[in-house]
């Protein structure tokens, strides 16, 4: 039969506040399945114009599926989140760019016509479910050496980089992290963050973390602005004796979740909901898992050529900051300076954190504040790293684009 | 507050056991730059299995709260402040324990005067508050929430009551007076009168919000969030709350009225807590706020100190735990498994065993009967029952087709009973046939199966001691009607072993009915009583009183029904065939009326006739009786009664039909329908004088249904 593909569009976007992962964490007590029901619930609040049993699909990402991140989360949280009984939904997982998968996959669903609408998002709570909880690597990959034992280690994956690019400094990293900071703090000045972020109810029995009682958590924890390069400089090297990756120029621990509506174009203007970006192509790639931080770069590569464009016509880009290192490289590799203000212009993960399957999501809301900020810039792109080896990068165009611009 | 903190110091003393509520002050940013606001959380370290209450050391805690937030309003630190409690819980009231041990009026004074004085202070705070009903909410609980400027509620919230007229109290933190002032005198009355008195009916969150007292609602997913984003847009002027005006003219007295023939309906006037509130209500009508604080003092204090309460406690925890750990029952580990079960008989008392069956234990129930038309005819009943729980809503389209196929009959015991664990019989009461009957299924089920009888006066070691196992014979004596009230008398026979008695007390358990473990011995225990009662009635009417009298010197027991109209309901025949039972048991203490045995061969149903409207006796009745010329006083029917039955009780206790008092309280409270205000009728005729005219004691110690000494 013949069939048209159908253009996709970025209709709307939240988050949850992230939270520092651990036990005097906002979200210590905060069940990982009730962040993401309450960033699904606000989404659908945001557009009432779209009838939830319009919904054909919830894609919901985590890295740890067990627990209160298990039970085919993508259903179990629409049921909980009071969908209609009527509407699927499954998990996903491929760790970082989880959420990022999610858009894509239903992305791919309302191209090929199974759905006109689709919820995708993430969830990961790193305090009640650390990174390698109840992971049972095949010993294979040690006996016949598929990867090197600090694959499965980020911070051992960033140091690696740091050794293939040397020119790109603990210093360049540094002075990175602290303009992270520096612009995730002026956002906030400026309200760019706030209207995307769900306040969530927090519950808090222990002392040591602070009031006890209920709270309300309504902006994101992990951020440090005043950030300096002197006090950046001191930090400890965890992955390595003097080495280059610290808690301050990577993405922390974190606790999160995000959640979108992705639709067919025709279906979202038919309802009037808002079209916020314009999905023009996406890629995954792998790499060597040693370097995992280097995925953006052939996946944004072939991302491009899928799109027929190059990266001179990208206008905006939302880079996951797991650690500088990575933007850096990619920055590098594209030949953009370390503090172009295309990139990141709202700050990234270094200053927000990164709950892992949830920040793909973060990345498309913050690019479609960029694009209503700016309708001179027609594309920009999300990227990430991803573990095991591997990057992602979205392509989106502006429906805003007028040429000329403002 | 020096006062306060005094008096609350001392209540706690009397009461160091109590699981002390903790207030917690938390600070938050609200949404719309909305302001800090100041969030107290409502929590007894406990999950929701444990629900939030105040005794004096909670009131303390929250005391030292407000301290915080006075001070903090005060300096401008707050917008605002909220009150909300733990995950599923917000506060469900007082702790009743701290109200038993009081013994001195003063303390008791302070217990209510406690209460509102750090509850006033809510309502005085300089700033907006507001209280986020989130989960189960009854009494204080509900109270301090009124004192609140603005409330919200959950749809999620289960049950929200202001139960304290059920027990035998006032809503005395300012419920009487600040609900009505609120929502009107007709709404406050449905929620303090009509709901409590009716079993203690509770309210879902919508139906908060509906009636008035809860300002917006929230579904539970994000209740709190949305409840502080709501919170956020009336500080901001956004949301402007109405509420209705309060019509404070005839309506208000008209409503008051009107409550008190509720109440009149519900106790008839035996027990004073609802009228208190009303008086109290009634009061409210000038919005004097502090005029009616003082007042539910005074009422509280009056009636902690009087022995309705104190027998209305008494009975909460005897349906409430003993009720739920049945004395003497042996360990449950001892109970086989019940995967199907056979009902001897078809008849209408059979069918409504195999459709309760059916529906608890959700196993396989066949009916079995002497010819088809019978069987057939109990299927189709139940078969008919499940349609209309089915049209109520009570039961879907998969649900009712479950139970139907669970459902069915057969003629053939050996096929429908060779692999059921547990078979009832519902067959006429004579002894020979209820002995053939279990002769019967005996042959053709295993040697564990459970054989149970549904007698009401037949003895159980009787009608075992044919059998080849009687050790596995138990009585299971059920009331009418089944699916309404809870007890089950479970008769253990002198061969029933203890697996037995588990197994039934395992599937009165799954039942929800209330078991009470019986001695075999005649009418068991409320049957016994309610005939000795009617008994010692009709031979009142028999020597001569008038019926009239008669009714008016029972009265004072606000019975659910007069046992003149009791005598109608169980049937004249069946009471007559009871009274020859016992009297046959005990021929000096049980009497056979000659006047009931015309009656019932007169075919009448009983001695009322309702053709005009009214209440009247029957003519065709009156001029069957042949009376004596002895009339006795209201007062001495009453003493005659209650005589008789105190002494039947203390004999039962004596033949060890139950092991104790609170049995037998247990059994007319949760069989006969007898009212809390009595105790189940033990507290009552102890604290009247009768127990210990009769019997030379009380039935309970003090303290156990009373005030301690």
């Amino acid at each position: 039969m013949p069939r048209t593909a159908r253009d996709v569009v970025f209709v709307d976007g939240v988050r949850t506040p992230f939270g520092k992962a651990g036990p005097k964490g906002i979200y210590a007590e905060t069940r990982a399945d009730d962040l993401v029901i309450k960033a699904i619930r606000e989404l659908l609040r945001r557009n009432p114009s779209l009838d939830p049993a319009r919904v054909d699909e919830v894609a919901i990402a985590a890295t740890t599926q067990i627990g209160d991140q298990g039970l085919t989360l993508g259903r179990s949280a629409a049921l909980l989140a009071g969908l209609p009984k009527t509407v699927p939904g499954y998990s996903i997982d491929r760790m970082c760019a989880g959420a990022m998968t999610a858009a894509t996959s239903v992305a791919g669903g309302i191209a090929f016509g199974a759905y006109d609408i689709a919820i995708a998002g993430g969830v990961e709570h790193m305090g009640r479910h650390p990174m390698g909880e109840g992971v049972d690597p095949n010993p294979r990959f040690m006996s016949e050496k598929i990867v090197d034992e600090s694959a499965l280690f980020m911070g051992m994956t960033a140091e690696n980089l740091h050794d293939r690019f040397p020119h790109l400094t603990k210093e360049r990293c540094d002075a990175y992290a602290v303009r992270s900071q520096e612009k995730a703090a002026k956002a906030y000045a400026n309200g760019v963050i706030q209207p995307d972020l769900v306040p969530v109810a927090v519950r808090r029995t222990d002392e040591a973390g602070g009031e006890t009682g209920w709270g309300l958590a309504t902006v994101d924890e992990p951020m440090r602005p005043g950030t300096t390069m002197e006090m950046l400089a001191g930090l400890k090297t965890p992955f390595r004796p003097h080495g280059r990756i610290t808690a301050g120029n990577a993405a922390g621990l974190n606790d999160g979740a995000t959640a979108s509506l992705i639709a067919a174009e025709d279906v979202a203007r038919e309802l009037g909901l808002p079209v916020k970006m314009r999905m023009v192509s996406y890629a995954f790639v792998g790499v060597e898992p040693e370097v995992m931080g280097i995925g953006p770069v052939p996946a944004t590569e072939k991302a491009l050529r899928q799109a027929g464009l190059t990266i001179a016509d990208i206008g905006a880009f939302e880079i996951n900051e797991a650690f500088a290192i990575q933007v850096l490289s990619m920055l590098d590799h594209f030949g953009i300076a370390d503090d172009d203000e295309r990139v990141n212009p709202y700050g990234g993960a270094i200053a927000y954190g990164h709950p892992l399957a949830s920040s793909g999501v973060r990345l498309m809301t913050q690019l479609a504040r960029r694009f209503e900020e700016r309708p001179d810039v027609r594309y920009g792109l999300t990227s990430m790293c991803i573990g095991m080896g591997m990057g992602g990068t979205v392509i989106w165009e502006n429906p805003n684009f007028t040429e000329g611009g403002k | 507050m020096s006062d306060t903190t005094a008096l609350l110091k001392r209540a706690h003393e009397l009461f160091p056991d109590e699981v002390v509520t903790s207030a917690h002050v938390r600070h938050l940013d609200l949404p719309l730059g909305a302001g800090t606001f100041a969030l107290i959380t409502l929590d007894n370290g406990f999950d929701h299995t444990k629900p939030t209450t105040f005794g004096p050391g909670s009131l303390a805690k929250l005391s030292e709260a407000l301290d915080q937030v006075e001070r903090e309003a005060a300096a401008g630190d707050i917008a605002a402040v909220g009150v909300t409690g733990k995950p599923f819980i917000f506060a469900v009231g007082a702790d009743l324990k701290g109200v038993e041990v009081l013994k001195e009026h003063s303390d008791a004074l302070a217990i209510g005067k406690g209460g509102h004085d750090v509850f006033k202070r809510i309502a005085a705070l300089p700033v907006p508050t507001f209280a986020f009903y989130n989960g189960a909410a009854m009494g204080g609980g509900v109270e301090i929430g009124l004192h609140c400027d603005y409330r919200t509620v959950s749809t999620g919230v289960p049950a929200f009551s202001l139960p304290e007229c059920f027990l035998g109290l006032v809503p005395g933190w300012g419920g009487c007076t600040i609900l009505p002032n609120l929502i009107g005198p007709a709404k406050a009355i449905s929620v303090i009168i009509e709901n409590s008195l009716s079993q203690n009916r509770q309210l879902k969150g919508k139906q908060v919000f509906d009636l008035g007292i809860a300002d917006a609602v929230f579904a539970p997913a994000d209740f709190l969030e949305q409840s502080l984003l709501w919170a956020a847009t009336v500080l901001k002027g956004e949301t402007v709350v109405e509420r209705p005006e309060i019509d404070r003219g005839e309506a208000w007295d008209a409503a008051v009225a009107h409550g008190r023939a509720i109440a009149d309906s519900k106790v008839h006037g035996a027990a004073p807590a609802p009228y208190r509130a009303l008086d109290i209500i009634a009061a409210a009508k000038n919005g004097d706020l502090q005029a009616g604080f003082d007042a539910e003092d005074a009422a509280l204090a009056d009636l902690i100190m009087g022995g309705e309460l104190r027998s209305g406690i008494y009975a909460f925890n005897l349906v409430q735990k003993r009720g739920k750990r049945p004395f003497g029952a042996p360990d449950k580990s001892l109970a086989r498994p019940v995967t199907k079960v056979g009902v001897v008989g078809a008849g209408l008392m059979a069918s409504q065993l195999a459709l309760l069956f059916a529906r608890q234990l959700k196993v396989p129930v066949v009916l079995t009967d002497i010819d088809q038309e019978r069987v057939d005819k109990g299927v189709g009943y139940v078969h008919g029952e499940i349609d209309k729980l089915q049209a109520k809503g009570r039961l879907n389209q998969d649900g009712a087709n479950r139970l139907k196929g669970l459902v069915t009959g057969s003629l053939d015991k050996a096929a429908a009973f060779g692999d059921a664990d547990f078979v009832i019989e519902a067959v006429f009461e004579e002894m020979g046939v209820k002995q053939q009957v279990f002769a019967d299924v005996e042959a053709v089920v295993s040697p564990t199966c459970i054989l149970a009888t549904n007698t009401s006066s037949l003895s159980v070691t009787e009608m075992a001691s044919k059998l080849e196992h009687p050790e596995r014979v138990v009585g299971f004596h059920f009331f009418n009607p089944v699916a309404v009230l809870p007890l089950l008398e479970i008769v253990r026979g002198e061969s029933t072993d203890d697996a037995s008695l588990a197994t039934a007390f395992g599937v009165a358990k799954k039942l929800k009915k209330t078991g009470v473990l019986v001695k075999d011995a005649p009418a068991f225990v409320v049957n016994r009583i309610l005939t000795r009662f009617m008994g010692e009635i009709q031979t009142v009417v028999d020597e001569g009183t008038p019926i009239d009298v008669v009714e008016k010197g029972v009265e004072p027991l606000g019975l659910p029904m007069s046992p003149i109209v009791l005598i109608e309901l169980v049937g004249p025949a069946i009471a007559l065939h009871v009274s020859e039972t016992l009297h046959g048991a005990f021929p000096d203490r049980f009497a056979v009326s000659e006047n009931l045995a015309r009656v019932v061969k007169a075919g009448k149903r009983g001695f009322y006739t309702w053709a005009s409207g009214q209440q009247e006796i029957d003519p065709e009745v009156a001029a069957l009786l042949q009376v004596g010329d002895v009339v006795l006083t209201p007062e001495q029917v009453l003493d005659r009664a209650l005589s008789a039955v105190a002494q039947e009780i203390a004999l039962m206790l004596d033949e060890g039909v139950v092991a104790e008092a609170q049995d037998v309280d247990l059994c007319l409270i949760t069989g006969a329908g007898w009212p809390f205000h009595l105790g189940g009728i033990t507290p009552y005729l102890d604290r009247s004088g009768v127990s210990e005219r009769v019997n030379g004691k009380p039935f309970l110690a003090p303290g156990i249904a009373s005030v301690p000494a």
